[in-house]
């Protein structure tokens, strides 16, 4: 069991993992669903940021992609844990994820132009790969619910998408 | 009475037998593509030249179908949007949103 959930965090990214590690075993449902949505609301916080931000028209309808998907999961996560009565629940992991992610918008609210275009795309890459190894060796194994198993489901195959438009527009922007 | 009663039924024929052409045309005409769950259901199509493609999302996120470089259509969520399918349209298309997205049209000649 130790060895595999060792396999598994180092698999997914460090940031989102280690704090599991310290914490639990792993996360319960209602901790995954306060993961899960937390880790939308920061791609929202991201795309609000990059639209003030930015004069790329690939990188606008990026960003507009985001905020606008990230938010309809959010609804649909929303409805889901109201129907299961459960409670998200606030955790570690959730708040190093939020964390890491406010250093992140400080850093990028610095840059502006091409500058700002590269390091908001590239990071998007990056946080999408980080958020997609999670789900793949940590949260959907651990979800005990079927219903939530498959909408992070759906977000993994949604997000996977998302990870793939931002390389397209990474390409696009060299 | 007796005419209302007619009338209702003449009215009722009438429309069963538009709903009957248009549902006869629609067999003829269109091929249906569903998007469920980020998925082109089904994902190859085989259409002749001439018919209509119809794309109904499902999904609560907006989707393209994409031939990179020749045409785009815009699939907003929870609509249906359509492109008449054209002799060079045997290709593969993709989502741009959402790249892992992907389908096949085969024109029959």
């Amino acid at each position: 069991m130790r060895s595999h959930l060792i396999a598994a965090l180092g698999a997914a990214c460090l940031l989102l993992a280690a704090p599991l590690a310290n914490a639990q075993d792993k996360p319960t449902d209602p901790q995954i669903a306060h993961i899960a949505y937390s880790a939308g609301l920061i791609d929202i916080e991201a795309a609000k940021l990059a639209l003030t931000k930015t004069e790329t028209k690939a990188v606008t309808e990026f960003a507009q992609s985001m905020q606008k998907d990230h938010e309809a999961v959010n609804e649909q996560a929303l409805a889901l844990v109201k129907k299961l009565n459960v409670t998200p629940e606030d955790n570690a992991t959730s708040q190093a994820l939020a964390k890491a992610a406010e250093e992140k918008r400080a850093e990028l609210a610095k840059l502006d132009g091409a500058a700002f275009d590269k390091a908001y795309i590239d990071n998007e890459v990056a946080y999408h790969k980080q958020v997609n190894a999670a789900l793949e060796t940590l949260l959907i194994p651990s979800a005990q619910n079927a219903e939530l198993k498959g909408l992070l489901e759906t977000g993994l195959k949604l997000f996977q998408g998302h990870q793939q438009h931002a390389e397209h527009v990474a390409a696009e922007l060299k | 009475m007796a005419m209302l009663l007619d009338r209702r039924c003449f009215l009722a024929l009438g429309s069963a037998v538009l709903a009957g052409s248009r549902l006869a045309r629609a067999e003829a005409g269109t091929v249906h593509v569903a998007i469920e769950k980020l998925v082109f259901i089904p994902a190859e199509i085989e259409v002749k030249a001439g018919q209509t493609i119809e794309w109904t999302n499902r999904d609560p996120f907006a989707h393209t179908a994409t031939v990179k470089g020749r045409w785009e259509v815009m699939i907003p969520p929870g609509k249906t949007a359509t492109k008449v399918a054209e002799q060079s349209d045997s290709v593969e298309y993709y989502c741009r949103f959402h790249p892992n997205m992907k389908g096949r049209i085969t024109v029959l000649s």
